[in-house]
């Protein structure tokens, strides 16, 4: 019936969604005897305060942005993908095969080649639920769910008896040769300015506690390959054929069928590029930042990337701003549990008070607004 | 008994006025939309009184109202004189009230009995209050001629029986005053027939009936006074026997309408569409289309009436590639595919058939997409929509769902706006637009007018007959035996997915196409 403006449906609600995150943890905090404001004083400068908190931020953005991406494409088709996890694993194994299997002469080169190979295992691993779905009507939540499972038993698998070097102890692969070492924001040109250790003039840059500035940040190159990717999924979904029959589909089965929309091809496409956008994120973590892979290697960025999609209302410009966020939440909570006695598990009651406002109730804040929207015009009347 | 005594006292009360039910000043807004608008109506005991407006008029708000469904912002409601606050449906049925609504209210598989007392137990024991429905539905069925076997299961029964089933659960509940929304809209001629029979006998016993409806037929048949809704307002009461169908719908759309197509003879060219033996099955594997032969020439329309279900529907999405088929469809002499992956909506396009379904916001449109989004609907592969190989030419797009909006009068017309927020007659000027400047040899046409206003109806229909004289074939699927046969050049009739039987529109009659839609073979 009432509908909201736009711009209130776009910024207002998941701001009081927000607020209203914030204000329940605040009396958490205050619950268990810590100031809210300097906690939160305390997050910001983690995360925002210095150029290696902006490091870590970045770097979780990054791998954000694109478990993010992945979770639109497929909800545009009608489709929840919740297998993210899984697929950035996979799409880590992907990028690990790549980088050992040869001595890389240039890191752009690597790039290109472990971006393929991450997008192709990604995809590969969402091919399989996208088939049953498509063809068996097996429901996609359960199939991508289990197959996170499958996913964290094969890498376990492929790390302790094929990738795992002889004599090392640890399940893990080999360090990736130094060809197929991705430049950190610090390494590169103009931004390392920002990042450098040294002064121009030579002398070491402190910090204000006066410690020698750490130079080596997580965040690395992918962080623009994941910018960009934000550009090119806005431009399938709204500007090509396929983007247009994604979307079809994903309002209306029947309507599509009707347009002679193969129902069983866009399930697959749609879950395929889902699958592939995941696995990319394994560029920034396996790649940029631990140059090995390692068990669990997606640490929880594939459901992240739920909440991230949910808040950013499943367009790309919203995902972008939502990964920021919860990159913020992330680095800002390790500030947290390390420079205070908050209990380092705070940064998962704040994140997930953030879920459950921007994701769960939003409804209640978009009511709330309407009716007071409502209650506005009747009085102007 | 005390219900018989209620009655008595209402009785009682009833001599002070004649009115049944008067409404004084009723309002009610949603948002910024006024639905009512100071809505006064008086109607007489003892008559059949005809609501009639377009769709969105406020009819359906109105009766709402008055079975407690909204509360009115503003208003009164006087119940034979009166004064009676409504606020619950409860106190409408306790205020003599009873309500039968489009889409039937009734529990599958419950028996006739058990839907008759569901809600009106006498007690926590089923016994006492079945062995009461029994007899009282005995007593009621004899007085009105309604005939329903107590102990059959609702989902055996026609669709006609149900209705009955839903004015014996009114009447079960003292009714006096029985209000019925769209009641033809799923029966047959015959059938319709019918319930006017039992309105007349429930008049005759001093009930009051209220009928809602857009079909300005049924208003002349069985009605004594008629109420014509307007944007919200009441714009006339008027007595029936003093009006016309062509005054009435003056009154309802603000304007002169013509209610007749004007149409010159058709003049049949070659063969377009010829269909043999075609038979579809359902999701469950019953057969829906039992073996369906026909043929359309240039030129000509073919209409197919029919009660809805059976068969019409698997007819359409089998010549619109949605549903798999077997037998042969010929296309201009080209064989069709009718099942595989070629069997789809875009080989038929791109063969030159163009598909009006009959539920436009469930097939027709994506509701949420904007008008012009929904203008290349099923046409998303046109080589004119695209401005290369990658990227759809959006701009190229809206300009001609501007053209198309202007040629076909939709309104607003906002290509940027979005399905949901145009009316039911918009969004078919919308896909009807779509599919015909496609320019198509064959136009399949399901529900043309479907909930859509009178004035839109006439649009629709011309611009199928200007199709017609373009030297296209068309078929249209209609359950509005009207439409069916103003504009159809020939007329076959389906039943239980065969064709029952054809006619000639020029010759032919409602009884006899009532007949055959009845399944009984009028010509045998």
């Amino acid at each position: 019936m009432n509908k909201l403006p736009q711009w209130a449906d776009v910024v207002l609600v998941p701001l009081i969604s927000l607020l209203l995150a914030a204000l329940v943890a605040a009396i958490v905090l205050l619950a268990i005897g810590q100031s809210p404001t300097a906690a939160l004083g305390i997050m910001v400068k983690g995360a925002f305060g210095s150029a290696n908190g902006w490091g870590y931020t970045l770097y979780y953005t990054t791998s954000f942005i694109f478990t993010g991406l992945s979770v639109i494409v497929a909800f545009h088709a009608g489709l929840f993908n919740i297998g993210g996890e899984g697929q950035a694993q996979l799409g880590g194994l992907g990028v690990a095969l790549v980088c050992l299997a040869l001595p890389w002469p240039h890191w752009t080169v690597a790039l290109l080649a472990a971006s393929l190979g991450a997008a192709v295992f990604g995809a590969a691993w969402a091919a399989i639920p996208a088939y049953l779905q498509a063809k068996r009507g097996s429901h996609i939540v359960i199939t991508t769910i289990m197959f996170n499972y499958i996913a964290s038993a094969l890498i376990v698998y492929m790390l302790v008896d094929v990738l795992r070097p002889a004599g090392q102890m640890d399940p893990a692969s080999a360090r990736f040769p130094a060809g197929a070492k991705l430049p950190a924001l610090s390494d590169m040109p103009f931004i390392s300015e920002f990042f450098a250790r040294m002064n121009p003039d030579g002398t070491p840059k402190l910090t204000k506690a006066g410690l020698q500035m750490y130079s080596n940040v997580p965040a690395n190159v992918t962080l623009f390959i994941a910018l960009a990717a934000c550009l090119v999924v806005w431009l399938l979904l709204w500007r090509t054929r396929l983007g247009y029959q994604i979307r079809a589909f994903g309002k209306s089965e029947a309507a599509s069928k009707y347009a002679g929309i193969n129902p069983v091809k866009i399930t697959m496409i749609a879950m395929l590029i889902s699958g592939g956008l995941a696995g990319m994120m394994a560029i920034n973590n396996v790649m940029g930042s631990a140059e090995r892979l390692l068990q669990n290697s997606a640490e929880g960025a594939g459901f992240i990337g739920i909440a991230v999609a949910l808040m950013g209302r499943n367009h790309p410009l919203g995902v972008l701003l939502a990964a920021l966020l919860f990159g913020f939440l992330y680095q800002g909570g390790a500030a947290l549990g390390l420079n205070t006695t908050i209990p380092i598990e705070m940064r998962v009651v704040v994140q997930g008070l953030v879920i459950l406002f921007t994701g769960a109730l939003d409804q209640m804040v978009r009511m709330l607004l309407v009716w007071v929207f409502g209650f506005g015009r009747k009085a102007v009347a | 008994m005390v219900a018989t005594a209620n009655n008595g006292g209402r009785q009682a009360t009833a001599a002070l006025t004649p009115y049944a039910i008067e409404l004084k000043g009723i309002s009610k807004a949603f948002g910024p939309v006024q639905a009512n608008k100071d809505i006064n109506i008086a109607v007489p005991r003892g008559t059949i009184h005809g609501i009639i407006g377009e769709n969105g008029a406020g009819k359906s708000t109105l009766m709402s109202i008055l079975y407690g469904f909204y509360r009115a912002d503003a208003g009164e409601v006087y119940i034979n004189g009166k004064l009676t606050p409504i606020p619950d449906s409860q106190s409408a049925i306790r205020a003599g009230i009873g309500m039968v609504f489009q889409h039937f209210k009734l529990v599958q598989n419950f028996t006739v009995l058990e839907n008759v007392i569901l809600g009106a137990e006498d007690g926590p024991m089923l016994n006492t209050s079945l062995a009461k429905a029994r007899k009282v539905l005995g007593d009621l069925s004899r007085e009105y001629e309604m005939d329903v076997d107590p102990d059959a299961l609702i989902e055996d029964l026609s669709v006609g029986h149900q209705q009955r089933v839903e004015i014996l659960k009114a009447l079960y509940r003292q009714a006096d005053i029985l209000i019925l929304d769209e009641p033809t809209g799923v029966l047959t001629p015959d059938e319709a027939d019918h319930l006017f029979r039992i309105l007349n006998g429930l008049k005759d016993q001093g009930k009051t009936i209220i009928l809602i409806t857009h079909k300005l037929r049924e208003i002349m048949e069985a009605t004594d006074n008629v109420s014509v809704m307007r944007r919200g307002t009441m714009v006339a009461t008027v007595k029936t026997a003093e009006s016309s169908p062509e005054s009435l719908a003056e009154l309802m759309v603000g304007r002169k309408v013509l209610l007749e197509v004007e149409k010159v003879k058709a003049t049949p060219g070659a063969v377009v569409l010829a269909v043999e033996n075609l038979r579809v099955k359902d999701d469950d594997g019953i057969e829906r289309l039992k073996g369906v032969s026909f043929e359309i020439r240039a030129g000509e329309i073919l209409g197919i009436a029919g009660v809805a279900g059976n068969g019409q529907s698997e007819l359409l999405e089998a010549l619109g590639g949605i549903a798999r088929a077997t037998g042969r469809i010929t296309l201009k002499g080209v064989d069709l595919p009718l099942v595989g992956l070629a069997a789809n909506g875009q080989t038929r396009r791109a063969a030159g058939i163009a598909h009006v379904p009959e539920d436009r916001q469930h097939l027709g449109l994506i509701m949420d997409f904007s008008a012009w989004e929904n203008v290349a609907f099923g046409y998303h592969n046109d080589p004119k929509y695209q401005k290369n190989a990658v990227f759809m030419d959006n701009d190229a797009l809206r300009a001609d769902t501007e053209r198309k909006m202007a040629t076909y009068d939709v309104r607003p017309p906002i290509a940027t706006l979005a399905a949901k927020n145009f009316s039911g007659g918009n969004q078919q000027k919308i896909v009807v637009a779509r599919e015909m400047e496609q320019n198509p040899d064959l136009l399949l046409i399901g529900q043309p007018t479907r909930g859509v206003d009178i004035g839109a109806i006439e649009f629709i229909h011309k611009q199928i007959v200007a199709l017609r004289d373009a030297g296209k074939a068309i078929l249209l699927v209609s359950v509005e035996l009207d439409e069916i046969m103003s504009l159809s050049d020939r007329i076959a009739v389906m039943f239980d997915g065969q064709i029952m039987g054809t006619a000639d529109p020029e010759t032919t009659n409602e009884r006899e196409l009532g007949l055959l839609m009845a399944g009984v073979s009028g010509k045998a």
